[in-house]
């Protein structure tokens, strides 16, 4: 009997539609993986077993009535414990609202439960999405398939973990400094995140508003990008969603990417892991065999990102965040003294340490007689690390860069030294800042043992997420994932 | 001497039919937190998207008070921890508001008087907290989120003021232009309209303001007045005694009838403002602007001034039929169907605003339509009802529905202008008085009103007063 948890959507869906095998049948497959692997690998917060059979044998009922299959009809998904699905424990990975149940789907949910989806659970993550190795959830930290030993990256760390260890066949994260292109790049696998407003983030628990995606994770292009095509386009619940078609992302891919310029920034390459650097080259040489032309590029702001996101993102957050203080849902601390100290208690006791970090800098950032210093500078930066992309993108198609510098650590190893982890964010917050699409996909492996997955990061202007798609598909058919330094 | 300086802060609910950031119904007095979604719950997740019947509402107010609308302002958010605040944060105006520099005309000392307005802007109001009326209201709070996200617009006043009446004034003019605009109701009680006010005083002729305080709490215009009252009296106390006053923000405690300063550490608020990332910057289009401009409705000067234009009214009668858009409305539909301007105007403020007041009744509740009002001021104009029994008639119009040609066949009350009968009925006074005949005949002819008087007393007032002069001369020759 083959695996049905190795296949991708297309080879799952034509099983299905050729009834050699029904949608309960992979969903069990799927739950029984979780049941003998999620143990070790711990990239799931909450398993929806019941509500996901249930949804499958929908599935099998509308093929037995010969009904269309629809783009997820029968694909096991798994979701970021940020995202809301209606009827589900929503907790952001975080003591503050392991108990809140979600009254209301996302609109992304809504649309892949329409498009025939099976929700299998909720993933482990960050708490409130804050972190790079899944670490800092208030539950238990995920284990990257690869290497137990190691972080799977963050903050969607179990969405990333569950797709590279065929616990579900395709995932959502969400990314707001790279928080889905570095988990993919850690677990070796295919994340994106698109243009900011190609994808609604109504139902998405706000972390940092201006910065938030929600985005897919599979692994093979074409999965993700079956998956983008249905979460993408307008939603009247979300102002900032994009009045902007969705391309047929689909169609995109195989078509030759002869005559594409590439962009390398030199910026992009100073300090990082040898090997990875390598790897990075290696994946550039074949981009050169598929007629691509590499032409080195700028990108002069680079180098102030990391501060520029910081103080942005954790402003934000500071916002976002108020309102868990006990009153209305979520954790409330037992016997306050008083409305002052029942806040107090409810945030000390609910939030983690880098959850209160990032509240106490966005606090301090917006206060007054800091605002212009702080939050209003870095604005201005976002507007010029905005355009050096913009003017970049005038010269290239496309812009290539590892998506991380450093390859997966091990667990404990950084989280005594925030300001590291922070850095190695480089990379990834810039294209967020900009709000262009990114993507990172598999570029081969370290040297050591077990090896360890390398990612490779695909920038695009805004809305040319086509483009990123059918050159990310052309590097995988390449052979681009096999790299080896 | 000193000289006070006052600026408000008025807050207007727009009457919206949902709210500013979600679909849920704005109704007042339904039970609490039924009017409510994951967006004005402030859930995690749920996102605003603003209603642009709000920013059309909000447009007509500042364009009425001669602002000018920014072709783009932002939204940005208030960040300060309240159990009735469900986000954490209000979402509001800062330094990009919707309108700014306009002005309103007020009365001050007889004179007209331009108030300058800052600013107007759009935000959500938020819930309320319940302290009373819970068996378990000593120890326990309630919120009700039927109010969170209800739209308001604030309209700041420049310091202009400089008393309590012309404060009082601009805040009547400003509600009776909201109503006319028909953008709220503008119901204090129910906290539609709401007002702070930001006082000073500093000697007379000086060109620095003194040091301010905001009082807050003022939930009538009575209290407005009584309470600007006391603080100006409370601040020049202090400097007369040589003190310094203290900034701060102080609640009108309309029990006490005074002012008290709220602990400082409670409004020591750094709110962090900063733009509302969930919201495009909002922009108006000229064509957008144009649309609004042009449904404005004639506002309360304009129209009082046509109202002495076009019917000749006194200015006095012009400003208080022009002061109620429903009110003036009501007089040009009569003086129209009459054509009996003036005796419209008169009757209208006088005897109908007085019945409809007898009734606790608004003038859009009237059961006298204009149509019917104007029938029975042209019986009068006619001679066919004196004044007095006109007035009867109208209190029986009003009570029964009925117009006034009905009121009158069924009470038989139509004048008596026929000659001989009324001869009848003073034949019999002469005959019943012959005192008052020789002292008339003596030459005493002020006592022709006596005997008006005892014609009308004895045909109930329905005697043609003209016809009853001319007939009692003859008759007492
Ligand atoms: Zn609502």
């Amino acid at each position: 009997m083959p695996d049905w948890t190795e296949l991708t959507i297309n080879e799952l869906q034509s099983l299905l539609t050729s009834r050699q095998v029904s949608a309960e049948e992979v969903t069990r497959a799927h739950l029984e993986r979780i049941a003998s692997k999620d143990s070790e690998i711990r990239a799931y917060l909450t398993v929806a077993e019941e509500r996901a059979l249930e949804q499958a044998r929908a599935v099998d009922r509308r093929l037995a009535a010969g009904e269309p299959l629809g783009p997820l009809g029968g694909v096991p998904v798994a979701v970021k414990d940020v995202i809301l699905i209606r009827g589900l424990a929503n907790t952001c990975a975080s003591k503050m609202l392991e108990n809140f149940i979600a009254p209301y789907s996302a609109t992304a949910v809504e649309r892949m439960e329409q498009a025939g989806a099976i929700i299998l659970g909720k993933t482990n993550c960050d708490e409130f999405a804050m972190g790079s190795s899944t670490e800092n959830s208030g539950f238990y930290p995920t284990h990257n398939p690869h290497d137990l030993s190691r972080v799977p990256g963050g903050s969607s760390g179990g969405s990333a973990a569950a797709v590279a260890a065929r616990l579900a066949t395709v995932a959502l994260g969400s990314d707001t400094g790279g928080s889905i292109r570095q988990p993919a790049a850690f677990c070796g696998v295919v994340g994106m995140m698109g243009t900011y407003g190609r994808v609604s983030r109504y139902g998405l628990v706000a972390f940092a508003s201006s910065l938030d995606h929600i985005g897919p994770f599979g692994r093979s292009v074409r999965d993700v990008a079956r998956l983008l095509g249905v979460i993408a386009g307008r939603d009247p619940r979300d102002s900032t969603s994009a009045d902007v078609p969705v391309e047929n992302y689909e169609a995109a891919l195989g078509r030759p990417v002869t005559g594409f310029k590439i962009g390398v920034p030199e910026e992009y390459f100073k300090g990082l892991n040898p090997e990875i650097g390598d790897n990075i080259q290696k994946g550039l040489h074949l981009f050169g065999r598929l007629g691509c032309e590499i032409v080195p590029i700028r990108l002069p702001h680079t180098e102030y990102a990391i501060a520029c996101y910081y103080i942005i993102c954790t402003a934000e957050a500071s916002s976002n965040l108020a309102r868990y203080d006990g009153v209305r849902y979520g954790l409330r601390a037992p016997n306050p003294a008083g409305l002052r100290d029942l806040y107090k208690q409810t945030r000390h006791q609910g939030f983690g340490p880098e959850v209160k970090r990032r509240i106490m800098l966005g606090t301090y950032v917006l206060s007054s007689g800091y605002y212009d210093a702080y939050y209003l500078k870095a604005q201005q930066v976002r507007a010029l690390i905005t355009r050096d992309f913009v003017e970049a993108f005038d010269e290239v198609d496309a812009i290539v860069t590892p998506t991380s510098p450093i390859p997966p650590f091990k667990l404990g190893e950084r989280l005594n030294d925030p300001l590291q982890m922070y850095l190695a964010d480089i990379y990834t917050v810039t294209a967020s800042l900009a709000g262009i699409p990114g993507i990172s996909i598999p570029c081969g492996t370290t040297r050591g043992h077990p090896p360890l997955p390398v990612g490779m990061q695909i920038l695009a202007r805004h809305f040319d997420e086509a483009r990123l798609l059918q050159l990310a598909e052309a590097f995988e058919r390449e052979g681009g994932f096999h790299i080896h330094p | 001497m000193y000289e006070p300086v006052i600026g408000l802060e008025v807050h207007v609910q727009l009457q919206t039919q949902s709210k500013i950031f979600c679909s849920c119904s704005t109704r007042f007095g339904d039970p609490p937190n039924t009017n409510v979604c994951p967006v004005c719950l402030g859930l995690p997740g749920a996102l605003p998207v603003l209603n642009r019947e709000a920013v059309t509402m909000a447009m007509k107010a500042a364009l009425a008070l001669n602002c000018a609308v920014n072709p783009r302002s932002r939204f940005a958010r208030k960040n300060y921890f309240y159990p009735d605040l469900p986000k954490g944060y209000q979402i509001s105006q800062y330094d990009e508001p919707l309108a700014e520099h306009g002005w309103l005309e007020i009365e001050a000392n007889g004179a007209r008087k331009r108030v300058g307005i800052t600013r107007v802007h759009l935000e959500e109001d938020a819930g309320k907290s319940l302290h009373e009326g819970f068996p378990d209201s000593e120890t326990k709070s309630y919120i009700d989120l039927n109010r969170s996200g209800v739209p308001l617009i604030e309209i700041v006043s420049e310091p202009d003021l400089r008393s309590p009446e012309e404060a009082y004034d601009y805040l009547t003019r400003l509600k009776t232009i909201m109503l006319y605009l028909e953008v709220s109701d503008c119901n204090m009680e129910e906290g539609s309209l709401r007002c702070d006010a930001n006082v000073s005083v500093r000697p007379s002729g000086a060109a620095n303001f003194g040091v301010k305080t905001e009082v807050k709490n003022l939930n009538s215009f009575k209290f407005l007045q009584k309470a600007l009252t006391y603080e100006i009296e409370r601040q020049t106390r202090i400097l007369e005694s040589g003190g310094a006053i203290q900034q701060e923000t102080r609640l009108w405690d309309s029990r006490e009838q005074k002012t008290f300063g709220m602990r400082s550490k409670e409004f020591a608020h750094d709110y962090r403002y900063f733009p509302e990332p969930d919201l495009l910057p909002l922009e108006i289009s000229a064509s957008w602007k144009e649309e609004v401009a042009r449904s404005l409705p004639e506002l309360p000067d304009a129209r009082r001034e046509r109202l002495v234009r076009e019917y000749q009214l006194p200015l006095t009668d012009a400003d208080q039929l022009a002061s109620s858009r429903p009110l003036a409305d009501f007089f040009e539909a009569t003086a129209r169907a009459s054509k009996e301007p003036k005796l419209a105007a008169n009757w209208i403020l006088s005897e109908l605003l007085y019945v409809l007041k007898e009734a606790g009744r608004e003038i859009t509740q009237s059961p006298v339509s204009p149509e019917r009002l104007a029938e029975l001021l042209r019986l009068i104009s006619e001679g066919k009802l004196s004044g007095r029994m006109g007035k009867d008639v109208l209190g029986e119009m009003f009570r029964t529905g009925k117009p006034a040609s009905a009121v009158m066949a069924e009470s038989q009350l139509e004048q008596i202008t026929d000659p001989e009968k009324i001869a009848a009925v003073i034949r019999e006074i002469v005959a019943a008085n012959p005192k008052q005949v020789e002292q008339y005949r003596k030459g005493k002819t002020a006592t022709l009103g006596w005997f008006v008087g005892q014609v009308m007393k004895a045909t109930r007032g329905q005697a043609n007063p003209q016809v009853v002069q001319e007939t009692l001369k003859k008759e007492l020759g």
